[in-house]
């Protein structure tokens, strides 16, 4: 839903000329200078290493490897595939598991609708593209305001994540404890710093901060009174509300028309102006 | 063999769930107000994720190491370090604070 309001930022100022000229799918030297993909490459490792904690605590928990790596390939959403085998190791029943992880996964159907509207994805492509609409991918791709730089994001971190979270799962399920716990490693750490990271550039205006805040607040006191994943959907519900009545009156500050990448990745940027 | 069956309905629910998400009519995100109200979600979203990486605990919250992630990382955001930079950050605050025994 972004693309329209994103159209004009097609050719900014900051960046000379429009990045999607020079950056084309297809140019795979230009590839790995765009900032999306190196959000989406950074993110895929960050993320995919800590399918070895899955893997891991899945074994542990009594699951066979297929069993692991069934829920690692086919739900492929790690907070409900940790809530799935959390509430079997807690003693709870596969339909408490099963509606644990499908509450978990509620949002990837608002990032669904997200990825859609910014995407436009084909008929077909969609069928492929659902499975990937995760947290990550999605943020990797509402963070870029361009809409190739947009697509480039969603699918190197939905493909990479998808690749290295399934490789790990089966590292982490095989090797089982051998590693040592992967919060040793503070790839749980990893995880905070990639989302404040996503969510750091559109904190420019009262408005967003006051979004941000009202929403963090509003999570932080779900959580100890509704199932894990539920309190991302009140703060949803929150935000969607503040939308409702901020439209009405005030309808500035919320586009993301601010680029996240400008300033810190703006050595590359100005390599590729020009060419 | 239950097993199974409980891990493929929760998958085939997971999958129906981010699908039906593509299914909803663009026409309705076409509409500028719910165009304002998508920007607002995602910064709820993200805040709430973060937030709930830092700080939850299945259905409790947890003064840990991850808070040592989080302040890394706004720091490193502060100084406009990039993104992989942040990310390193976090990790090696709350690997750090673990090492030395706290969280």
């Amino acid at each position: 839903m972004f693309n329209i309001l994103n159209a004009r930022c097609g050719c900014r100022p900051e960046l000379g000329r429009c990045a999607g000229l020079w950056l084309h799918e297809g140019m795979p030297q230009k590839l790995l200078e765009s900032p999306a993909v190196k959000v989406g490459i950074s993110i895929s490792i960050a993320t995919g290493l800590y399918g070895i904690s899955f893997g891991a605590l899945s074994a542990a928990s009594g699951f066979d490897f297929w069993q692991t790596m069934a829920l690692s390939l086919l739900m492929f959403s790690g907070g409900s595939q940790f809530a799935f085998i959390g509430v079997v190791a807690g003693g709870g029943s596969g339909v408490a598991a099963m509606t644990a992880a499908a509450l978990l996964g509620l949002r990837n159907g608002i990032y669904g609708m997200q990825m859609n509207a910014l995407l436009m994805p084909g008929r077909k492509l969609k069928y492929l593209q659902a499975q990937l609409s995760i947290d990550e991918s999605t943020a990797t791709a509402s963070g870029q305001s361009e809409p190739g730089e947009q697509k480039r994001g969603f699918w190197t971190a939905g493909i990479g994540i998808y690749v290295l979270w399934n490789l790990f799962t089966a590292v982490g399920a095989l090797a089982g404890n051998a590693l040592g716990d992967p919060k040793q490693w503070g790839l749980d750490g990893a995880a905070v710093a990639a989302f404040l990271a996503l969510l750091w550039p559109r904190l420019k205006g009262r408005e967003p901060w006051a979004i941000a805040v009202a929403c963090a607040a509003a999570t932080l006191l779900a959580v100890p009174f509704v199932p894990p994943g539920v309190p991302i959907l009140v703060a949803a519900a929150v935000a969607g509300v503040f939308g409702w009545l901020s439209h009405a009156r005030n309808d500035e500050g919320l586009e993301p028309d601010i680029d996240p990448y400008a300033n810190r990745h703006g050595e590359h940027r100005s390599e590729g102006e020009g060419k | 063999m239950n097993l199974w069956f409980w891990i493929l309905a929760a998958c085939v629910l997971a999958y129906g769930t981010k699908l039906a998400g593509y299914f909803v009519p663009r026409s309705l995100l076409k509409n500028p107000r719910t165009m304002h109200i998508a920007g607002t979600m995602t910064i709820g979203l993200l805040a709430s994720l973060t937030v709930v990486n830092a700080l939850g605990s299945g259905q409790a919250l947890a003064l840990d190491a991850r808070i040592g992630a989080l302040a890394a990382a706004a720091i490193a955001l502060w100084l406009r370090a990039p993104f992989l930079v942040v990310v390193i950050a976090g990790a090696a605050a709350a690997a750090g604070l673990r090492l030395l025994g706290w969280g």
